[in-house]
This record gives structure tokens, C-alpha cells and sequence, in this order.
């Protein structure tokens, strides 16, 4: 069941690349909490109740919920174009994100490790570039924020590999991802949206040397 | 004691953001400057002692810290005459104190971390803390430093929590789930060398974004360029020390199993690139914020030299980073005035300092002349022992480079500063230039001349912290 989940995310990654409206991104950000939700209450057998009832509650109340539905308002008060504006083809993106799930699943089968779920290797790593390569191949400034939201849920997966023998790690990383988001999405991008008029990375060029 | 520090700093930081008063906005500050200061004193007393588990008081900890009390001090009062000249709203000056203060409280706890992760959520303070002075001017270009800085802090943050993951899978391997250092150390021959690799790789990309090394420099740039100048010391000096100790104490590590020389190449590669990139940079830039900011970066991977090199480049490193922070912050510190003579940033609008402010147009020269190493200054003596590290250790191409880029970065530097203090710009209305009391530039004068009595006749209880702080790495 946990495999069949984890391959729902990374064909949810497939999807986001050919999608065409910033919509379509924050549902599958949605999508792949929930997803985190049931990983996370089918691998963690052995930590302590709380702790889990703690980081359920995070992936679907933080990840599923809050941060799409803030995503989706500041999407709606800063006006922002529904178009995603990407620099590449989604064709290419297409491609270019097959190759990155390719080649991490070849690296992970070059790996001897008794003690991994090579799975959850594959779909953190994939999920890691692909949010790398959502950043670097997307105009606005709110795809960049959901390409490392996309990161954070890829960190958060591989946290859940090693959830059972440190579940602080598992703590730590949920701090990192309620840390991050709430001050990047909170305090930045309402203000980004108040200064400049279009939300567009083109925007961000004035900091120059000469 | 650790703990009445670390909660005291963050119930200052607290009151001061809360508080809107004046005069209790100084009290406050005041006491912060009193605290940090008794606090070192206590670690230098509680020395080789562990405090609340995860704080450790050892060498390399103690003398940064050490560093940053001492240019806490004038950065408090330079911050002072900031806010004080710039008919700040009480509110924004609430803030910028409250960040200062929870920034230095987080630099100093992250220095004396003896656990990964502890460092780690340190780093990720000083992040949210830094992001605050940034912001402090509320304009555009501000924001957009600020914007650059979080998200890419942030990325690297992320990267540091995927290496204590591969870490920690290596460290499984070893029968064992303690993160700490002494810990990873005991365990070092068990740890699977290929996770640690993985590890090493992720950790030491995420902390290059704090110590200001290729690949995550760029945010670092913009935001010593947007911060207010005393703000910007700090950032320049003990934030890029945060991330240095955060790569040493996990190299130390690595540089015990059979990944040193792997290691030392990724190092090479990284501090190489730096260098080039702060050249290149360094022949174009105008505005002197950025260039200090370069040079940093510059000197950031002369230390990383050192440390990769071996043999005493070990010793010059920990040398250098110290020097550097006191140099550097002085430069910072002055910057200000230089900004109230001619109300510009760009090295193109200003010129003749010497007639205007001679004793703060004497910091810039002993600035300019320690930050590019000639002697006197204290710099010389480590990025000597550095250079020999590297010919000792036969890396004699990468010298030769590397003695070439610095040469263009001397060229450069002096080509601009030597303009600005001795060069008369057209178009400069004197009768608009202040008088500036030289008295403002004594606590620079102070970190110059420490930065060259420690370099040239160091105390015997400094070199051996630093002989101690290296004892762990194999000769």
C-alpha cells in the first residue's frame, strides 16, 4: 500500500509538469499531503502515539489543507495570471522529469542497502530535482515558492524512511517545513504582492553590481 | 548559565519588539551588551565543559565566540548612531533590535552546538533573524534583497536536512542513532561511506549559503548590500563564521574515514570557484557595500584552501577566519560615515575622503590594507602560512592561480579604494558634507589593530585554542 502511494506521488510530479494553470499546482501540493498523510500512518509503526498523532496532524492540516487554501488566496489577492509561464515546453518538461526519475531510480538500484526502502530514496530524490527544476524553469515567484514546497514534501518522505529509528529526525523536519513556509509564504509574498505590480521573477533584477 | 543566556536573550529580544519607549529600548540593549558579555566570560572559566546536554564550551566554539562578543559591542553602538540619524519610526527600530539581539543569541548558541542538529535549527534562526535587518528600509530593492535571501537560505536549509538524513543512514550502519559529534567521531569507521558522501555533499552545500562560498553565495551578496551597515558587520563577519563551523565540524568528521581526500577535492573545486568568482566580480563592482561583500567571499575560499590543503593550513584557517571577522566588521562600521559624507553607495560618486574625515579615510586604508593581506597586517601572516600549506602540500598549479587572481582582486580593490580616499569627484557640493567627529571610528581603529596584534604576536593562550581546535583533524 505504501508503494502503491508513493507512486501515486511521483506520477503526480508527471502531472504537474505539463500542467497549464498555477491551480492545477496547488491542488497536487494538496494532493501530495494527503498522500504524506497515509504514508506516513502505514510506515511509522513504532514511535510513540503523540508523536504520530502529531505528525499526521501536520501533513494533513499544514500540508494538505492550510498551505494550499493560503496558497489559493494569495493567488486570488495578488491577482496573479492563472497561466504558469514556463521557459521550457511542457513537453520538454515532460522529458526532462522522466529523465530525473529515470536516472534516480538507476541510482538507487547501484545502491547495496539493507537497512533503506529504496522507494522512498527514489521519490524523495525525484521529488527534490523536480522541485529544483520547477524553480529554475518557471517565471513567477509563486511557482518558486510551490517548487520548494514541492522540496519540502520530497525531504519529508525521506525523513519517513528513517522515521522508525529517529523519529526526532521526523520532528525536526516538520519544523523545518512549518518554519519555512509560514515565513516564506507568510511575511514575503503578501508583501511582494503589495510592491510589485506583476509577480514575476523579471521583477527581481534591480539588485545589481554597477 | 547557558540556559538563563539563552532564555534572557530571547526574553530581551522579546521586550524590545514589544516595547516602543526609547529609553527602555537602550536600557535593554545595554543589558544584552552585558549579557553577552558575561556569558563569555563564563564560557572562557567553564571551558572543555557541556552545558544542557548539546552546548559544548570547546575551542573552536570559545574563540568565535570570543569574536563575536567583541564586535558585538560596537556593532550595538554603531546600530546606535544608526537609528539614532535616521529619525526611525519607533516601531521599525523595535524590530531591528529585537533582530540584532535574537541574532547574536543564535550565532552564539549555533557556535557552541555539539549536535547536528542543534546547529542546524540555529542556522535556521540566524536565517529568520537576518531576514528581519534586511528588510529594516521597507523599499523595493529591500524586499527583493530579503526575497532572495529567504528563499535561497531556505533551499540551503533544506539541503543541510537532506544531508543529517543520509548522515543519519549512515550512521544506522554503525548500530547507532546519537547525531552528535563526539558520537559520529566514535562511530567514524563504521559510518557506510557511501551515505556519508552523500551527506557531506548536501551539508556542505547548504552551509556555503552562511559562509559565502559557490554555490549558495548570491543571497549572501545582496543581503550585506541591503542591511544597514552595522547589521551588515555582522552578516559579514561572525554569520560567515556560523557557517564555517558548521562545515568543520562535520569535516573533521569525514576527514577520519577514508573519504578525506574526496572530501578535500570538493573543497578545492568550491573554494577555487569562489575565488575566481570574487575576482571577476571585484573588477566590475561599484558599489562598496558589494565589494566588501566580495571580498568576504574571497577570503572565504582562502580559508576553505587552507583547510582542504592541510598540514598549517589547518591552523591559518581557524587564524584567518578570526582576522577576517575583525576586519571586515571594521570596514562595515565605517562604511556609514562614508555614506553621510556623500550620500552614495557607488564608488563612482565618491572620492577624496582624506580631506573630509582623515581619521575614518586612515580605517578604510588599514582596512584595505589588511583585507588584501599586505603586511602589516595580521592577514598576511595566515594567507602566507596558507600559500605554503598549498606548496607543501604540492598543489602547485592551483597556487600559481590562485596567486594570480588575487593579484587581479589587489588590483582592483586598491584601484577603487586608493579612488575614493585620494581622488577628487566633480560635482560635490562641500558645503552639504558634515563634520563627523573622529571619535566614531575608534571601536574600527580597535578591531584593526586587534586583527594585527593577533597576527603578528599572538597571545600564547589563542594559539593554543586554535593548536587544540585542530587537534581533531589528521595531520
Amino acid at each position: 500500500m505504501t508503494n502503491v502511494l508513493l507512486i501515486i506521488f511521483i506520477i503526480s510530479l508527471l502531472y504537474v509538469s505539463i500542467a497549464n494553470r498555477i491551480v492545477t499546482y496547488v491542488r497536487v501540493l494538496s494532493l501530495q499531503g494527503f498522500i504524506l498523510f497515509g504514508v506516513t500512518f502505514l510506515q511509522l509503526q513504532d514511535i510513540q502515539t503523540w508523536n504520530l498523532v502529531l505528525i499526521l496532524l501536520e501533513t494533513i492540516i499544514f500540508k494538505a489543507i492550510a498551505v494550499p487554501v493560503f496558497l489559493g488566496y494569495l493567488i486570488k489577492r495578488n491577482k496573479i495570471t492563472r497561466e504558469t509561464e514556463p521557459y521550457l515546453p511542457h513537453f520538454i518538461s515532460l522529458i526532462i522529469i522522466t529523465m530525473i526519475v529515470v536516472i534516480t531510480v538507476l541510482l538507487a538500484n547501484s545502491i547495496q542497502d539493507t537497512k533503506l526502502d529504496k522507494i522512498f530514496f527514489i521519490v524523495s530524490l525525484s521529488t527534490l530535482f523536480t522541485g529544483l527544476y520547477f524553480i529554475a524553469s518557471r517565471k513567477k515567484i509563486i511557482t518558486h515558492v510551490m517548487g520548494y514546497l514541492m522540496i519540502e514534501n520530497g525531504v519529508f518522505v525521506l525523513s519517513l524512511a528513517v522515521g522508525n529509528e529517529m523519529p526526532n529526525l521526523v520532528n525536526l523536519g516538520i519544523m523545518l517545513d512549518v518554519f519555512a513556509s509560514v515565513l516564506i509564504l507568510g511575511i514575503f509574498l503578501n508583501k511582494i504582492g503589495d510592491v510589485f505590480k506583476d509577480v514575476d521573477v523579471d521583477q527581481l533584477s534591480n539588485l545589481k553590481d554597477y | 548559565m547557558t540556559a538563563i543566556y539563552f532564555i534572557a536573550a530571547f526574553v530581551i529580544a522579546g521586550l524590545l519588539f514589544a516595547n516602543r519607549n526609547e529609553k527602555v529600548n537602550y536600557i535593554l540593549v545595554i543589558l544584552f551588551g552585558l549579557l553577552q558579555t558575561g556569558f563569555t566570560l563564563f564560557a572562557c572559566y567553564s571551558y572543555k565543559n557541556t552545558a544542557l546536554e548539546y552546548f559544548t564550551f570547546d575551542s573552536l566554539g570559545l574563540l568565535l565566540l570570543i569574536t563575536l562578543s567583541i564586535i558585538t559591542l560596537p556593532a550595538l553602538f554603531h546600530s546606535y548612531l544608526y537609528i539614532k540619524r535616521h529619525n526611525e519610526t519607533p516601531q521599525s527600530r523595535a524590530i531591528y533590535f529585537a533582530a540584532m539581539v535574537l541574532l547574536i543569541a543564535s550565532i552564539t548558541m549555533a557556535y557552541l552546538a555539539n549536535h547536528i542538529a542543534v546547529i542546524w535549527i540555529f542556522t535556521e534562526l540566524t536565517t529568520l533573524s537576518a531576514s528581519m535587518l534586511i528588510y529594516h528600509h521597507r523599499n523595493k530593492l529591500a524586499l527583493e534583497g530579503t526575497w532572495k535571501y529567504v528563499f535561497i537560505c531556505a533551499i540551503s536549509i533544506t539541503f543541510v536536512f537532506i544531508g543529517i538524513l543520509f548522515l543519519s543512514l549512515s550512521l544506522q550502519h554503525a548500530g547507532s542513532s546519537d547525531l552528535s559529534f563526539s558520537n559520529l567521531m566514535t562511530y567514524r569507521d563504521q559510518l557506510n561511506p557511501f551515505w556519508l558522501r552523500l551527506a557531506f555533499l548536501f551539508i556542505f552545500t547548504g552551509f556555503t549559503a552562511k559562509l559565502g562560498l559557490v554555490p549558495m553565495y548570491t543571497a549572501g551578496i545582496d543581503a550585506k548590500d541591503k542591511a544597514p551597515a552595522p547589521a551588515g558587520a555582522l552578516l559579514a563577519s561572525v554569520l560567515m563564521n556560523l557557517g564555517f563551523v558548521g562545515i568543520f565540524r562535520f569535516y573533521a568528521i569525514v576527514a577520519n574515514t577514508s573519504l578525506f581526500h574526496w572530501a578535500n577535492l570538493i573543497i578545492f573545486i568550491a573554494a577555487s570557484l569562489s575565488i575566481f568568482v570574487a575576482t571577476v566580480y571585484m573588477t566590475k563592482v561599484t558599489n562598496i557595500k558589494r565589494m566588501f561583500a566580495y571580498s568576504g567571499i574571497e577570503h572565504m575560499g582562502i580559508v576553505m584552501l587552507g583547510l582542504a590543503a592541510g598540514g598549517v593550513g589547518y591552523y591559518a584557517a581557524i587564524l584567518h577566519i578570526v582576522l577576517h571577522a575583525f576586519v571586515k566588521s571594521g570596514l562595515f562600521f565605517q562604511f556609514n560615515q562614508l555614506y553621510r559624507t556623500f550620500q552614495s553607495k557607488s564608488i563612482l560618486h565618491v572620492g577624496n575622503y582624506f580631506k573630509y574625515n582623515p581619521a575614518g579615510a586612515i580605517v578604510l586604508l588599514l582596512g584595505f590594507i589588511s583585507a588584501t593581506a599586505m603586511p602589516p597586517s595580521g592577514l598576511f601572516v595566515s594567507e602566507f602560512l596558507i600559500f605554503r600549506s598549498l606548496f607543501e602540500g604540492n598543489h602547485i598549479i592551483l597556487l600559481v592561480v590562485v596567486l594570480l587572481l588575487l593579484t587581479i582582486v589587489i588590483w582592483a580593490f586598491g584601484k577603487n579604494i586608493l579612488k575614493m580616499l585620494f581622488l577628487p569627484v566633480a560635482g560635490i557640493d562641500e558645503t552639504k558634507i558634515p563634520k563627523i567627529s573622529p571619535w566614531e571610528s575608534v571601536t574600527q581603529y580597535a578591531l584593526m589593530f586587534t586583527a594585527i596584534w593577533l597576527g603578528l604576536n599572538p597571545p600564547t593562550v589563542f594559539v593554543e585554542l586554535i593548536k587544540d581546535a585542530i587537534k581533531i583533524l589528521p595531520n
